[in-house]
C-alpha cells in the first residue's frame, strides 16, 4: 500500500505538483498518463526520495519515504538512463544490483536466465558495455535490474519508450504476471494510451500537476483518454 | 557557406564545457597557456643564441637543420597517438542541403588550423625573425620558413592517411629507428644528410616550392579517401570499444564493500580520465627525483614535505579529490538502491588506502637519497592515509560538479571547483606548515613525528569520522543529486 498525501512540489513561485491524495492498494497496477510537463516523473522522483516534495509525505508499506531508507530493499525502479552504469556490461551490472539486493552470482544468473526472450539475444554475453548499447537495449536491462531481488514496489517511468513492438508485448506480458498474485505493486508511467490501458488496471491523469482523472480501466478508458488528450 | 562554418565553429568553441566554468578556473587556465606560450617563444627566440654560445664554431641554423629530420618524425609518431580528423562534427550536416565536397573540405580545411599545428610555429616564426635580424638572407630564411610550415601541414595530412593504416605508421617507426641506428653505428651520416637538404633549401629557398607539391598531392590523397567514407557506418561511426571483463572475484574476500570495490576498479581502468588519474599517480612516484636531487632544496624541509606526501598521495589526491562526482552518472540510481551509505564512503576509503600504501611500498628506492628522506615520505605516506583520505571523504561532499566519464581524460578540468582549490589548504599546506615549525623550532625529527602523529590518530578516529561524513553525505544527498543530474 502505498498513500501519497497532500504532495507538492514548488521551484521558486511556479507549482509542477500538486496532488492531494491517492491510495495504491498493494498489487495494484498503476497508471500514470500527462502530457509532457505534467509531473509523472517528478511524482516519481519524490516517491524514490530523489527530490523533497515541499509540501505532504509519500508512505511506502507504511515507511514514511523521506524519513527512513526502509522502503529501499523492496522497491525497485527504472527511471532513465542515468540509472545505468554505463562502463559495466549488462551483466556485471546485473551482480552489481544483485550484490546490493542480497543475491549471490547464482541467485543473479538465474533469475536472469528467465528474461532470455525479452532481452532477445541483445543484452547478455555481448561484450559491450551499456553505453554503448541502443537506447531500447539499455532500456531493457535497466526494466530487469528493477525487478531483482523480489521486489514488492516496482516503479517505472516510461518503459515503453523506444522498445521495439515484440518487446513492448513481451513486457506487458511481464507487468501482467507481476500483478497476478497482487503482491506486487507496479506504477507505471507512460505516454502510450494503449498500452497503459492494457497493463493497468487504474490510471490517474496528471495535467500540469494536478490530478485530473482517476479511472478504473474498463473498455471504454481508452476511448474516455483519447478524447480527454485530443484537445 | 565558409560563413555558417565560421559561426559554427566559433559557436562549438566558446560554448563548449571549456568555457562553461568559474572565473577562477578560468584565470587559472588563462595563466597555464600564456606560461607554455611564454615557454615556447622563448625557446623560439633564445635558442639561436643558447646554440651560439654553447656552440661557437658552428651555425646554429645549421645545427637545428641537422636535426630537423627526427623533429618532423617525432613530431608525425606524437600527432598519430594524439591527433585525430574531427570528423564526427559534420555529423549533424549530413542531412542537410551542402555538398559532400564541402564538408570534406571543411573538415580538412578545419584540420590545418590544429593546435598541433599552431604550436611548431610559436617556435620556427620567432626564431626566423632572430635569423634575419642576425643578419640571415632574408630570401633564404623565409624560404626556410615556408618549408618548415608546409612540412608541418603536410604531416598534419599525412597523419590522417597513415592513422587509418598500422602498416604506415610502422613504415614511420621503423624509418625513424634506422635513421638513429645509421647515426648511431656511423654507417651514413643521416644527421649531416638531413641538415644538407635544409641548408639546401636556405640557400636555395625556391626549392621551398616543392613542399606546396607535396602538400597538395596529400590534401589531394585524403580529400579522395574521405570523401567515399562519409557514412554513418565508415568515416562517421561512433567507435564501440569491446567490453573487457576482467574476473574480480578476489575483490569478494572484502565483504560489504566487495561490490563497489569492484565497480570501482571497473570505473578506473574502462574510463579515459580516471584512467589517466590512475596511471599518472605512479608517475608521481618519480616526483621526489626533482626535489631531492636538487641542492637548493635541501635546505628548504617543508618543500621535501610536500614531494613526500606527492610521491605516495598521487592516486589519493587526483581521485579522492572528485569522490563522489565519479559516480554522479549514475548518482540517482545509487540514492534509490539499499545499502549504507557508510558502505559506498568505506569503498572509497578503502581503495585510496590500498593505492597509498602500494605507492608506499613501490617508493623504497627512495632509501638510496638516505633514511631522512625515507622517513619524510614514511611519514607522508602515514598522514595521506590517515588524514588526507579522510579529508577528501568529507571535502568530497562539497562537490556539486557533474563528471562525464565519456569525455577525454588529459586536461580534462569537468567537475573541478572551488572545492578543489580549497582542499590543498589542509591537504598540502597544512602538514607542510607543521612540519616546518616543528623542524625549524623544535628539532628535526619532530617534524615527522608530528605529521605522522596527525596521520594515526587520525586514523584512530575514523570510526568516529565517517559518522560525521556519513551524515553530511546524507544531508546533503537531494542537492548533488540535483547537481550531478545537470548536463556538464
Amino acid at each position: 500500500m502505498i498513500t501519497i498525501d497532500n504532495i507538492s512540489k514548488k521551484y521558486g513561485k511556479t507549482e509542477v505538483l500538486n496532488v492531494s491524495t491517492i491510495d495504491i492498494p498493494t498489487g495494484q497496477s498503476f497508471g500514470l498518463v500527462g502530457n509532457n510537463g505534467a509531473g509523472k516523473t517528478t511524482l516519481f522522483n519524490i516517491l524514490l526520495d530523489l527530490i523533497r516534495p515541499t509540501t505532504g509525505a509519500i508512505t511506502n508499506h507504511e515507511v514514511v519515504v523521506n524519513k527512513s531508507e526502509e522502503w529501499k530493499s523492496f522497491t525497485g525502479s527504472f527511471i532513465d538512463e542515468s540509472f545505468l552504469i554505463g562502463y559495466l556490461t549488462a551483466e556485471e551490472y546485473f551482480d552489481f544490483i544483485g550484490d546490493l539486493r542480497g543475491m549471490n552470482k547464482a541467485d543473479v544468473a538465474k533469475f536472469i536466465s528467465q528474461f532470455d526472450e525479452f532481452f532477445n539475444d541483445e543484452i547478455v554475453g555481448k561484450k559491450k558495455y551499456l553505453r554503448d548499447l541502443s537506447k531500447g537495449n539499455q532500456k531493457k536491462a535497466g526494466i530487469v535490474a528493477a525487478m531483482m531481488g523480489n521486489p514488492q514496489v516496482v516503479i517505472l517511468d516510461e518503459p515503453f519508450a523506444n522498445l521495439d513492438p515484440t518487446t513492448q508485448i513481451r513486457l506487458k506480458t511481464i507487468i501482467k504476471e507481476l500483478t497476478e498474485n497482487r503482491d506486487i505493486t507496479v506504477l507505471i508511467s507512460s505516454h502510450d494510451l494503449t498500452h497503459v490501458t492494457e497493463v493497468c488496471e487504474r490510471i490517474v491523469v496528471l495535467d500540469k500537476g494536478n490530478v485530473v482523472k482517476d479511472i478504473e480501466t474498463s473498455a471504454e478508458t481508452l476511448k474516455e483518454l483519447e478524447s480527454y488528450f485530443s484537445v | 557557406m565558409i560563413s555558417h562554418f565560421l559561426n559554427l565553429e566559433w559557436k562549438q568553441y566558446f560554448r563548449s564545457a571549456h568555457w562553461q566554468k568559474g572565473i577562477a578556473l578560468k584565470i587559472i587556465m588563462g595563466f597555464f597557456v600564456l606560461y607554455f606560450l611564454i615557454v615556447f617563444l622563448a625557446i623560439g627566440v633564445g635558442g639561436y643564441f643558447l646554440l651560439r654560445k654553447k656552440f661557437p664554431d658552428s651555425d646554429p641554423l645549421q645545427i637545428v637543420n641537422s636535426y630537423l629530420l627526427f623533429a618532423v618524425l617525432g613530431d608525425l609518431i606524437f600527432r598519430y597517438l594524439m591527433q585525430k580528423l574531427p570528423i564526427m562534427n559534420i555529423k549533424p550536416l549530413l542531412i542537410l542541403p551542402i555538398k559532400k565536397s564541402k564538408l570534406v573540405h571543411y573538415v580538412l580545411g578545419k584540420s590545418a588550423f590544429s593546435i598541433f599545428n599552431i604550436l611548431g610555429l610559436f617556435i620556427y616564426i620567432p626564431f626566423s625573425f632572430v635569423l634575419i635580424k642576425e643578419g640571415y638572407n632574408t630570401a633564404g630564411v623565409l624560404g626556410w620558413l615556408l618549408t618548415m610550415i608546409l612540412i608541418i601541414q603536410s604531416s598534419n595530412f599525412l597523419n590522417f592517411l597513415i592513422n587509418k593504416n598500422n602498416k604506415a605508421l610502422i613504415v614511420i617507426a621503423g624509418t625513424l629507428v634506422t635513421l638513429i641506428g645509421l647515426q648511431n653505428f656511423g654507417l651514413v651520416d643521416v644527421v649531416g644528410f638531413g641538415g644538407q637538404i635544409f641548408d639546401g633549401i636556405y640557400a636555395n629557398p625556391i626549392y621551398s616550392l616543392l613542399g606546396i607539391i607535396l602538400l597538395a598531392s596529400l590534401y589531394q590523397l585524403n580529400y579522395k579517401q574521405l570523401s567515399n567514407q562519409v557514412y554513418l557506418d565508415e568515416a562517421v561511426a561512433t567507435k564501440v570499444q569491446e567490453a573487457n571483463t576482467a574476473d574480480l572475484s578476489w575483490a569478494n574476500r572484502l565483504g560489504d564493500v566487495a561490490p563497489f570495490i569492484k565497480n570501482d576498479i571497473r570505473l578506473i581502468w574502462r574510463n579515459k580520465r580516471t584512467k589517466t588519474v590512475f596511471l599518472m599517480s605512479f608517475l608521481f612516484l618519480f616526483y621526489g627525483l626533482i626535489f631531492f636531487t636538487q641542492e637548493t632544496y635541501q635546505k628548504m624541509p617543508a618543500m621535501l614535505m610536500f614531494a613526500s606526501l606527492f610521491i605516495t598521495g598521487g592516486f589519493t589526491l587526483n581521485y579522492g579529490q572528485f569522490i563522489p562526482a565519479w559516480d554522479s552518472a549514475h548518482y540517482k540510481m545509487l540514492m534509490s538502491q539499499s545499502f549504507r551509505y557508510r558502505k559506498f564512503l568505506e569503498s572509497k576509503w578503502v581503495l585510496m588506502v590500498s593505492m597509498t600504501t602500494i605507492l608506499y611500498l613501490l617508493s623504497f628506492p627512495y632509501l638510496y637519497f638516505g633514511t631522512k628522506i625515507f622517513l619524510m615520505i614514511t611519514a607522508g605516506a602515514i598522514f595521506n592515509i590517515g588524514f588526507n583520505s579522510l579529508f577528501l571523504l568529507y571535502a568530497g561532499s562539497f562537490n556539486r560538479k557533474r563528471i562525464d566519464l565519456t569525455k577525454g581524460g588529459f586536461g580534462n578540468t569537468q567537475g573541478t571547483s572551488a572545492t578543489q582549490f580549497l582542499v590543498i589548504v589542509p591537504l598540502m599546506l597544512f602538514p607542510m606548515l607543521i612540519f616546518w615549525v616543528f623542524d625549524k623550532f623544535v628539532g628535526y625529527n619532530s617534524g615527522f613525528i608530528v605529521v605522522a602523529a596527525i596521520g594515526i590518530i587520525s586514523l584512530l578516529l575514523k570510526n568516529y569520522a565517517m559518522n560525521f561524513i556519513e551524515k553530511k553525505y546524507i544531508k546533503d544527498k537531494y542537492v548533488m543529486i540535483n547537481a550531478f543530474g545537470k548536463e556538464a
